[in-house]
């Protein structure tokens, strides 16, 4: 095989057919919506000043590309492994939970707990239950703390509960940690 | 001179200093850790970027971009997994070596190549500054625009066997960037009535979601893989002396990077691919390459390297990203109200020279580091799979919530990481969105802004450079066009002998795999969640 096919990228074709009908009904739907989700004015001087020229561009690029895809497909109806695929895109999901629930508890419970909780309790779940991983979690968790907030000064607003700690070190808190 | 001295100012100072020497360790560690890459550690640093001096965030964005790739040798020479993706061809000739026992000289020859490419590059860029300076000012309105769909045309024409996805992608993030309310009648473009969609679609939202939260989301889901690292002989100096011995196969290679990296749309996989194989043409020793030749590596390596100062020009010179990192950084330009385009090389030619001459120093320092630190950064390479996972889910909470502490961002960037975890699942590529949302965006302003002054189709392209980019465009759309047209005939169309020679390689696919290269290709197999050209 030649280095020209092996470093060419290759569509997988398990769960491609899914992924293109999809993509293919997302496009056609939004182009349908073209009309009542843009407007179209009258007396413009261009179609380059149209607000409905480079939504209408993106929509067609969309459905033409994964409708041309469609059609090149050898296989266009999905079998029992193409569902086997499409389950899996959901694996991650419970992940997705785990971000989002993180993302919740931070305003509440404070950046610096959360994300120690959040980093030692992710490592257990995944298996790595030892006190090695989790006190290198928990210390990851305080670096990134530590790094982002302390001393790179990102904005992430102060707990509710920090409202609970004593003058000096409440300001800490919100400042800091 | 008067310049170099003022861009020397504009770097002596402490917080660049560090920014340079973050970035380059930062970009190096990550680089050597396989399922991490440039892309995700610049998603995440990005917001924090913006509190900083523009100098300082694009030093470190900067640093990471330039010197992720020497890092990303280290596995693709000593564990067949290349680092990041655009170290892939390393793994031809590099890991053979470790199977002989020479990963030192592997390590060596890389380090020196690509330190080459990057000085090459570097040196190719100062001594095209003060052409740049001259050509930018005539890049007016419409040839920005025809610059922006040359480079959109060509991220769609790199992605050989998958065009049309990539067509479809890139549509996609040209409807994202036009979601929100239009600039000029203010009307409100699919918002579907949703106040939050008012303000478009994020750009870092998306990228974090697309790079950064897929790959965690990746990293999760798959199993941890045993990491065997071979004993290997020799000095990691022997390279540089090597490296002496081939002077035209590392010239030529940093050459095409260059070129290539000017290109928008373009980049590292085109600039290796073709000095890889330019490299064998040249070769005394053709049948070498792919079994630890010395020169395959230095062209990878070379090549690739010489790419991250190349991409800037672009950026600089028109404002116009050539590919998703450089996109990602044109957004800390917009930031800090620097634009960059013709304007910068005219009003601050010293901060454009500081940024060469900082790309300058990071090769040094990089090179410096690497050979202090190789022997425990090979350590990196044993992470587990799912803890890093874990690590990066946590950055990217961090990347997302400090844009502007919004839940709803979060929830878009989770919605984008699963779209790019599936297309990273079916191996699609993710740049032409982010390429499609940056260069959508510029293409409907310069549109919009050169057809005040157009009043017949032709005058569009009545000046030289609109026209020369016009002639391009066609000339590539045409050369495409035609390629797949060959290329799509019907087996049945086909001469005899093609159908047989077509039949005889589908019979014989995969034996190779099956008999020779077993253990090779289990481990590259394992990585295919890696888009090779994202």
């Amino acid at each position: 095989m030649s280095i020209d096919t092996e470093l060419q990228a290759k569509t997988r074709s398990t769960g491609q057919v899914v992924f293109v009908v999809g993509a293919l009904v997302f496009s056609v739907v939004l182009l349908s919506q073209i009309t009542s989700q843009t407007v179209w004015i009258e007396n413009s001087k261009s179609f380059a000043a149209q607000p409905r020229f480079w939504p209408g561009v993106a929509l067609a690029l969309m459905v033409m590309g994964f409708g041309l895809q469609l059609w090149w497909l050898r296989r266009r109806r999905p079998n029992a492994q193409d569902w086997v695929e499409a389950r899996r895109w959901l694996e991650p999901l419970e992940y997705v939970l785990w971000f989002m629930g993180y993302v919740f508890a931070v305003p509440v419970i404070g950046f610096l707990p959360m994300s120690v909780i959040f980093a030692c309790g992710l490592t257990w779940r995944l298996g790595y239950r030892g006190g090695i991983y989790q006190g290198i979690a928990a210390s990851f968790a305080i670096a990134t703390v530590i790094l982002f907030k302390g001393l790179l000064g990102v904005k992430i607003p102060g707990a509710l509960i920090y409202d609970a700690l004593p003058g000096a070190l409440r300001n800490f808190f919100i400042l800091y940690l | 001179m008067d310049i170099l001295f003022a861009a020397f100012d504009v770097l002596a100072r402490w917080d660049v200093v560090l920014a340079l020497c973050v970035g380059s360790i930062g970009g190096v560690a990550i680089g050597a850790i396989p399922g991490v890459g440039p892309a995700v550690a610049i998603a995440i640093l990005l917001p924090a970027t913006f509190s900083m001096d523009p100098i300082v965030g694009l030093t470190v964005l900067l640093g990471i971009y330039g010197s992720s790739m020497f890092g990303g040798a280290i596995p693709a020479i000593l564990i067949n997994t290349p680092g990041t993706a655009v170290n892939a061809l390393t793994t031809y000739d590099g890991y053979p070596m470790t199977l002989r026992g020479e990963g030192r000289r592997a390590l060596s020859l890389a380090y020196s190549a690509s330190f080459f490419g990057g000085v090459f590059s570097v040196v190719c860029l100062i001594l095209l500054s003060p052409l740049l300076a001259k050509v930018a000012p005539m890049f007016g309105s419409r040839e920005i625009f025809l610059a922006a769909l040359l480079g959109i045309i060509l991220v769609i024409v790199a992605h050989k066997g998958q065009m049309l996805v990539a067509t479809a992608l890139t549509g996609f993030g040209i409807f994202l960037a036009t979601v929100g309310l239009e600039p000029v009648k203010y009307t409100r473009r699919f918002t579907f009535d949703q106040t939050w969609l008012a303000s478009g679609v994020n750009l870092i939202v998306v990228v974090l979601g697309l790079f950064a939260l897929s790959q965690a989301l990746v990293l999760l889901t798959m199993d941890d893989e045993k990491v065997r690292i071979s004993k290997s002989r020799g000095s990691l100096f022997q390279g540089f002396r090597e490296l002496g011995r081939h002077p035209r196969v590392a010239s030529i290679s940093a050459a095409y990077g260059v070129v290539m990296g000017m290109i928008p749309g373009v980049g590292e996989f085109t600039a290796q691919f073709m000095s890889y194989t330019t490299a064998r043409k040249l070769s005394k020793t053709p049948e070498a390459f792919g079994q630890g030749s010395s020169e395959g590596l230095i062209a990878s390596e070379a090549a690739n390297n010489a790419v991250p100062a190349a991409a800037m020009i672009p950026l600089l010179a028109l404002g116009i990203p050539g590919e998703a990192l450089t996109a990602m950084m044109l957004s800390v330009f917009y930031v800090h109200n620097v634009v960059p385009g013709p304007g910068l090389f005219l009003n601050q030619m010293d901060f454009v020279v500081a940024l060469y001459l900082a790309l300058l120093i990071l090769n040094v320092l990089v090179v410096i580091f690497l050979l202090i630190s190789t022997g425990w950064l090979v350590h990196l390479t044993k992470i587990p799979n799912r803890f890093l996972g874990m690590c990066i889910l946590l950055l990217s909470f961090v990347g997302v919530y400090s844009i502007r502490n919004s839940a709803v961002d979060c929830a878009i960037a989770a919605v984008f990481g699963l779209i790019g975890f599936v297309l990273k699942r079916l191996n699609m590529p993710i740049v032409p969105i982010i390429l499609g949302m940056v260069l959508g965006g510029i293409m409907e302003v310069k549109l919009r802004a050169s057809m005040n002054r157009v009043k017949v189709p032709l005058d569009f392209i009545d000046r030289p450079i609109a026209f020369i980019l016009f002639c391009i465009i066609v000339i590539i759309l045409g050369t495409t066009l035609w390629r797949v047209w060959r290329e799509w005939a019907p087996v049945d169309r086909q001469s005899p002998a093609r159908r047989a020679s077509h039949r005889f390689s589908q019979r014989i696919a995969g034996r190779k795999t099956r008999h020779f290269e077993v253990r090779t290709k289990q481990q590259r197999r394992k990585r295919k969640y890696d888009h090779l050209g994202s």
